[in-house]
């Protein structure tokens, strides 16, 4: 047991290193300086020119040979310390994660959440009852394949555009400061619902459809048999196939993760909401490279977490990977 | 006990057309018999003996009648047969090896099952442990999972969990198939012991292997394309099969000590019909070398010495 | 092992190649699923093949009158530059398809080849791809995507397909490996190692082949994969800058406002074009797994 988790640590740490690399490594790789972008962007005097370029290759960084550029990186991350942001300079990059993250987390989460769980239970009756399932099916293929971003465009036009029942974009109300008061939390409430619900869909039918067709091959396996042979009601024959069925959908949830997060990512963006969505879109349209570094690191090292998390939970939620590795027969 | 069975009739459901696995059985088993149900594959014998407890999603119940313990057994009403199950009629499956939920420990099983039975579990259990023991399995087998048991271990726990409520018929099919020659003979020594010790009252034993039965069966049931053969005693259909198919297939297995360079083993010639379209008249034609003209016409399964029923026209009826 | 009247419902499929084939045209084209999704995918791609070659304005020019609904002249409305949106519906299509095969195409070969290899041979060549996959699979493929698209600037959507294929591959290795583990140990694998065949030639020949059925869904479930990641790419502004595309088109129009304004012609069909094609794939999917395992059939 001890061994398997340390190989798993160990390959977390270098999936981590690896992703840490790449992402260090592109933007100074790639064509273009960004220095140089900057500073046209600035619209600076041509003679000052050469002096802003010298200050700001030295303030980020450039000018120190790239193995050093490399090592300093590292030290810096152990230190907090993400860069410091192009296009909002002198706002750290970590600040502006900070800034947007609560956001992100308040789609994302829900959303995975309540998905897994409502689309697990709709999947495993859609396989009892062949009503529902006629219906469960069609509905979850066409979700499933849907466009995140299409359906919360889709919903904005439905109901914030043409119904008006809901507010277009953003996270609340601008006139409103964040604050724990009811009212601001309802005009919080108001403008999640609708992309919180273009994630929750689409990930809602993916799940429903995965239960429904573990479902079945656990109804058919041979324990299934067995206790209906000797008499078990219906009810306990389901008990056990709905756990055995989740199995393989909380694995799977770990591999699905990558793509929730990329659909939270475009969602946002539809709903101008202010998560790491936005402040991605904004920092590829400015080529802000180390508010792009910053965010990815972010999202690597949450999806790694998560995906370790789930990793060894399942070791104990599982008997036979446990028992296999201490040893059974 | 007593069991009844006239005229049940089982289908297949496939895409083409109705498989007729099981076609018109009529037999009895008495108390404490052990029954022997032999063939070939695909004779429809593990048909049967499903369709004693419970009928499958494709299997079909076309008719026929189960009488068990002088009630009818309601095999085509899958609910109202429910009640009967594991406390009348129990199986140990041909599956039996997988035939425990990998994730739960297998006491738990247990436990669950009984009382979603409506039996207090804890009534049963010092039973169940006894048992256990009694067929070489130390108690903490209730503690384990079933991927930590080996596959005779399984086996046993199967055996041991289909009767624990003791059933008055108890269907075992092809138990012993799956196992080694030695574990084998314990477990069909062990059936004979759940009968001796009134576990059970009687057993059909379900196999293609006719030398276990000659070993444990009372009495022999040659089944062949979905229809009654022959059934005698062990010691009639072993010493003086009646049924060509019988005595054919009694030739077709090695004897100990005999060489092959001595005499070759006798096989059947040909292949089973298709159970789809079955040809009319006696299924056995084809391959009989005792055919002539009237085996176009079906022969009925009837008495044709003491206890000893075949279905072949050239064996004068009683 | 003991085989019962069940053998009558053909549950293992043995029969020779041609027998196999003819078997399988027989049941695919009776399974309403499979003919449904395939019947939507091929007339999407008749769309997307002869579209473009039918439609003489391309598809960026501005040729309309700006913001105008659908009618007769422009079925699918004129953009808020006076583009007709059909032309880009019907280019968009054809970038989709190329895009989910191509890309998909890339992620199968990769995931097979690492599949197969990692899975027969096992020991240490399969720790370092199993490793490598690990590597890969967790990174969020859209960090990587975003970050690569950002810098390199596409050029073409053979080029954002090659991108996507490179990145998506790892859940298919994963499937293949353990496929091969469980049919490494069968006996037809040990007889062609003992006939002397080489690695390659035993995946290829022996392997492969009784997984055809399981690596043609899996192609599909990437194609279809590779065209969503394509779109969430093309909305962010990171595919081919002068091409046409179901996710630049959604791109266009939210950043023209089209929200807001209420242009859905504008926005609507890229998403219902992606939604056929995508939803075409998954239930041509269903269909053939109820095709190549008999147990799902309905009867």
């Amino acid at each position: 047991m001890r061994r398997y988790l340390i190989r798993k640590v160990a390959i977390y740490a270098l999936t981590f290193w690896v992703a840490v690399t790449v992402d260090w490594a592109i933007p100074r790789f790639m064509p273009g300086d960004p220095v140089d972008r900057l500073i046209s962007r600035m619209q600076a005097q041509p003679s000052s020119e050469h002096a802003l370029n010298s200050y700001y290759t030295n303030a980020f960084g450039f000018d120190v040979p790239l193995w050093k550029q490399y090592v300093n990186f590292w030290a810096a991350l152990f230190h907090g310390d993400l860069g410091v942001s192009i296009a909002n300079f002198p706002t750290p990059v970590w600040d502006l994660i900070r800034g947007a993250l609560p956001y992100t987390l308040a789609l994302l989460v829900p959303a995975i959440v309540l998905a897994f769980w409502a689309g697990n239970k709709v999947g495993a009756m859609a396989a009892r009852r062949k009503a529902l399932d006629n219906t469960v099916l069609p509905v979850g293929y066409l979700l499933t394949a849907t466009p995140q971003m299409w359906l919360g465009m889709l919903l904005v036009f439905v109901f914030a555009t043409t119904l008006a029942w809901l507010p277009v974009s953003g996270a609340y109300d601008l006139s409103l400061q964040p604050a724990w008061t009811l009212e601001f939390a309802r005009s919080f409430l108001q403008h999640w619902i609708l992309p919180f619900l273009a994630l929750f869909l689409v990930a809602f039918g993916g799940w429903a459809i995965g239960m429904r067709n573990m479902i079945i091959y656990e109804l058919e396996a041979d324990y299934s048999n067995y206790l209906a042979a000797l008499g078990a009601p219906t009810k306990l024959v389901r008990k056990y196939a709905y756990r055995n069925a989740l199995l393989p959908q909380i694995t799977g949830l770990a591999l699905a993760l990558g793509s929730v997060v990329a659909g939270a990512i475009v969602v946002e963006i539809v709903f101008s909401y202010p998560g790491l969505g936005t402040l991605i879109l904004n920092s590829i349209e400015n080529r802000d490279y180390f508010v792009l570094q910053g965010v990815f690191l972010f999202l690597i090292v949450g999806v790694l977490i998560a995906n370790l998390i789930i990793d060894i939970a399942y070791v104990f939620i599982d008997p036979r990977t446990r028992i296999g590795m201490e040893g059974g027969a | 006990m007593s069991l009844r069975v006239d005229g049940l009739t089982v289908y297949y459901q496939s895409l083409r057309g109705d498989v007729k696995a099981v076609d018109g059985a009529t037999f009895d088993v008495a108390d404490g018999e052990i029954m022997g149900l032999a063939g070939e594959s695909g004779c429809g014998k593990s048909t049967l003996g499903k369709g004693l407890i419970r009928l499958d999603a494709r299997m079909r119940y076309v008719g026929g009648r189960v009488e068990l313990d002088g009630h009818e057994l309601p095999i085509a009403d899958d609910a109202r047969m429910n009640q009967y199950r594991l406390k009348e009629v129990s199986l140990i499956p041909q599956y039996a090896l997988s035939a425990l939920n990998p994730t739960r420990k297998i006491g738990r099983m247990a436990t669950d099952l009984l009382h979603a039975r409506g039996v207090d579990p804890h009534t049963v259990l010092p039973e169940l442990r006894r048992r256990l023991q009694l067929v070489g399995l130390s108690e903490d087998v209730l503690d384990r999972y079933p991927m930590e048991l080996s596959g005779g271990m399984k086996q046993r726990v199967v055996m041991v969990l289909s009767s624990v409520l003791d059933p008055s018929l108890l269907i075992a099919d092809e138990v012993t198939s799956a196992l080694d020659v030695s574990t084998q003979k314990a477990v069909a020594r062990l059936l004979v012991e759940f009968r001796d010790r009134g576990f059970v009252k009687s057993i059909i034993v379900i196999t293609h292997d006719l030398s276990v039965l000659a070993q444990i069966a009372d009495t022999v049931m040659v089944m062949y394309a979905g229809k009654l053969a022959e059934k005698a005693s062990t010691h009639a259909i072993v010493g003086a099969p009646q049924h060509p198919y019988t005595s054919m297939l009694l030739a077709a297995l090695p004897e100990v000590g005999v060489r092959f360079a001595d005499r070759r083993l006798a096989g059947i010639p040909g292949r089973p019909p298709s159970l789809l379209n079955p040809p009319a008249g006696c299924r056995f034609r084809e391959r009989c070398p005792f055919a002539e003209a009237r085996c176009a016409h079906e022969p009925p399964f009837v008495e044709v010495g003491p206890g000893q029923q075949a279905a072949c026209w050239k064996v004068p009826a009683c | 092992m003991a085989v019962t009247a069940k053998q009558e419902l053909r549950v293992q499929a043995g029969p020779r190649p041609s027998a196999r084939r003819s078997e399988f045209l027989y049941f695919a084209l009776r399974n309403w699923k499979f003919v449904a999704g395939a019947t939507v995918v091929l007339a999407m791609l008749a769309l997307a093949l002869i579209g473009p070659a039918l439609i003489s304005t391309p598809p960026l020019a501005f040729t309309g009158p700006t913001d105008s609904p659908p009618s007769s002249e422009y079925w699918f409305g004129t953009t808020s530059f006076g583009q007709d949106v059909f032309a880009q519906f019907v280019w968009g299509l054809r970038a989709a398809f190329l895009v989910g095969a191509l890309g998909g195409g890339i992620a199968w070969v990769i995931g097979a080849a690492v599949g197969f290899t990692a899975g027969y041979r096992g020991g240490l060549v399969d720790d370092v791809l199993n490793m490598l996959t690990n590597v890969v699979l967790v990174i969020p493929t859209i960090a990587i995507l975003i970050i690569v698209a950002a810098y390199l600037n596409l050029h073409s959507y053979a080029a954002e397909a090659v991108l996507i294929g490179a990145t998506s591959w790892p859940w298919a290795a994963r499937a293949v490996r353990a496929q091969t583990f469980s049919l490494k140990t069968r006996d037809f694998v040990d007889i062609a190692r003992l006939s002397g065949r080489t690695t390659r030639g035993i995946i290829t020949r022996e392997i492969a082949p009784n997984m055809s059925s399981y690596l043609l869904m899996m192609w599909i479930l990437l194609f279809g994969g590779a065209i969503l990641i394509g779109a969430s790419l093309d909305f962010l502004g990171l595919g081919p800058a002068t091409q046409v595309s179901l996710g630049q088109m959604m791109n266009s129009a939210y950043s023209s406002s089209a929200l807001l304004l209420g242009f859905w012609w504008w926005f609507v069909p890229p998403g219902i074009g992606i939604i056929l094609i995508v939803g075409g794939l998954y239930v041509m999917n269903v269909g053939l797994d109820e095709v190549f395992n008999p147990k799902l059939r309905e009867l």
